[in-house]
């Protein structure tokens, strides 16, 4: 067993009994990148010579018996559309190839005051639009569990590299289902915040109404860990929550007992391949053998989430890419001799071809004539949406469904079609739409790969969400399944 | 009928700052097309009487004293500018 196969309580036991350093952990997690990542290609920068200092100075600081803090020498690997001062921050696009950040990211910041190891940046489709990492501007990343399938997007590297053992967690942004699917797709734990639980002081904006930043981990506790860490109010994030933070590991206690579940049938239906419904309902059992008890429900709205998706995140995309103008930063193109056809050439050599397109059909979107009709009629969708997920929560606590409608697929398979890609965001979509927390966990197999569970809970009711999450883990034995690589 | 035309598809290029060739004109209008018409199926929908959502929490108006704080430097601002003269950002000929 590796090093980095063990839980965040269990390094920190081997940390304090002396029978592990600081610098042995760190050591584990770059040899393995070392060892797979030419394979599975999930960094798209490492920060090899800062990471073994600061592996020098933790280990200095637990023999002086210092404060240490909660993830005290615990390695991560942050996607790359959180700003790292100092460190290349590309968003996977060609437009930012060369851009060093002046500042932390509010979640950087909290990162480094809990005494992590930022071992590198993560690769991911650009700007986040995509779902399968193929969209990155550099290079592709692999599926851990066969190397021929995608890892999802947009944080598909945030959960390969978790799968690999890379690293021992990573942070992913989620804007229509971007750390839940490649949760799923690789076997790992990603959770979804509540919109405004976490600071976006420092993520790069793609859909701001939608965008929020979350952890992914092997298992449940180290994720209760990892959002304990990063979440609460950021005078720097107007939009960030002024809730109080529960203690999220005090939730994991096992007891489901008395829980109301409900699962919306238009989650088992139509698209949902047989494998996948097979693995929801044994969950379904293992919860109710726990106790809780489940009802079919209704988001009878569902099934417009997705255009409505795609109209405000493209919308909003438009208005926050026009930032990327070739003027204070990115790249600039030589080829043109005034200002406006100096952003146009700027902007077309340095953007790929989904993040043109979105830009495109939000710009169509919001354009004169076209706005009501598009963007404010999918604001209206987007209340009743809402609505659906405030009806069912008036009388049950989580909701529970597939991640994704399959498993992962083959590189290539859905490039050709934008739709059929868009299609894989189905059931995770509504949750950003209505602004809820969502965890996608490892509940089996279809085909020899993994599938995810989707827990979603209330605003601001992480702890249930663990809560239940926990006690599925400790019940079943999915988690322990590692990708041979 | 197509929902969007080639000529549209440029003008649109046109307000986003993108150069389109005529070759990507033509594709972006065939995909375009095609993503409009499925967000079309939002007109099954009666909203006459909803009211839209711009912001999922309930909390308006973010209030913060104004006090001075840090700020950038000059230089910093300037790190990853593409081209600079004197402390500015430099960008081509705006007036002919």
């Amino acid at each position: 067993m590796s090093i980095l196969d063990k839980k965040i309580s269990e390094l920190h036991q081997l940390l304090h009994t002396k029978e592990l350093s600081v610098t042995d952990i760190v050591d584990a997690s770059f040899d393995r990148i070392h060892q797979v990542d030419d394979q599975v290609r999930a960094f798209l920068t490492l920060n090899e010579e800062y990471s073994r200092i600061k592996a020098k100075q933790l280990d200095e600081k637990l023999v002086s018996g210092a404060d240490r803090g909660l993830l005290f020498g615990m390695p991560i690997g942050i996607k790359d559309n959180i700003v790292t001062k100092g460190i290349r921050t590309t968003c996977a696009s060609r437009i930012l190839e060369n851009f060093e950040p002046i500042y932390d990211s509010t979640v950087v910041e909290r990162l480094t005051e809990a005494d992590t190891i930022m071992m590198g940046k993560l690769n991911m489709d650009e700007f986040a639009m995509g779902s399968s990492n193929e969209n990155s501007g550099f290079y592709p990343t692999h599926n851990p569990w066969d190397l021929s399938c995608v890892p999802g997007g947009s944080s598909g590297a945030s959960a390969a590299a978790v799968s690999a053992g890379e690293v021992l967690f990573s942070l992913g942004s989620d804007t229509g289902g971007s750390i839940r699917q490649p949760a799923a797709f690789c076997g790992v734990v990603g959770l979804k915040p509540t919109y405004g639980l976490v600071s976006r002081y420092g993520l790069v904006a793609f859909a701001s109404s939608l965008d929020q930043i979350g952890p992914i981990t092997t298992n449940v506790e180290d994720n209760a860990y990892l959002l304990q860490a990063i979440a609460g109010n950021d005078p720097m994030d107007s939009t960030s929550a002024k809730v109080d933070i529960p203690d999220y590991l005090a939730s994991l206690t096992g007891e489901v007992k008395g829980l109301k579940i409900g699962v919306p049938k238009e989650y088992l239906g139509e698209g949902v391949e047989p494998g996948v419904k097979e693995r929801v309902m044994e969950a379904l059992k293992v919860l109710e053998g726990l106790g809780a008890t489940w009802e079919e429900v209704s988001l009878p709205h569902s099934r417009y989430a997705l255009a409505t998706y795609y109209l405000l995140s493209s919308s909003e995309a438009s208005a926050n890419l026009s930032r990327f103008d070739g003027v204070r930063y990115g790249l600039r193109s030589d080829n043109s001799n005034n200002l406006i056809d100096m952003y146009k050439q700027s902007r077309s050599e340095g953007f790929g071809e989904e993040v043109k397109r979105r830009i495109m059909l939000g710009t169509f979107a919001l354009s004169s004539g076209y706005y009501v009709a598009y963007y404010k009629k999918a604001q209206k969708v987007r209340t009743l949406i809402k609505e659906d997920f405030t009806n069912v929560f008036e009388k049950y606590d989580v909701i529970i469904g597939p991640t994704t409608p399959s498993a992962s697929f083959k590189c290539g398979a859905m490039t050709k079609d934008p739709l059929t890609m868009y299609m894989n965001d189905i059931l995770t979509i509504p949750v950003n739409l209505a602004g809820v927390p969502a965890i996608s966990v490892p509940c089996g197999f279809s085909g020899g790969l993994p599938i995810g569970l989707q827990i979603i809970g209330k605003h601001f009711d992480e702890a249930t969400i663990y809560k239940v999450a926990h006690a599925f883990e400790q019940a079943t034995e999915h988690h322990k399944a590692k990708p041979k690589l | 009928m197509s929902r969007i035309s080639k000529d549209q598809v440029k003008h649109v290029a046109h307000l986003a700052r993108l150069a389109v060739t005529d070759e990507e004109a033509e594709m972006l209008t065939e995909q375009l097309d095609k993503i409009i018409g499925f967000a079309e199926e939002l007109n099954e929908l009666d909203t006459d009487n909803v009211e839209p959502t711009t912001h999922v929490l309930e909390m308006k108006n973010i209030l913060r004293e104004d006090e001075v704080r840090n700020s950038v430097s000059v230089d910093e601002a300037m790190k990853n500018a593409p081209a600079q003269k004197d402390g500015q950002f430099k960008v081509p000929n705006i007036l002919e």
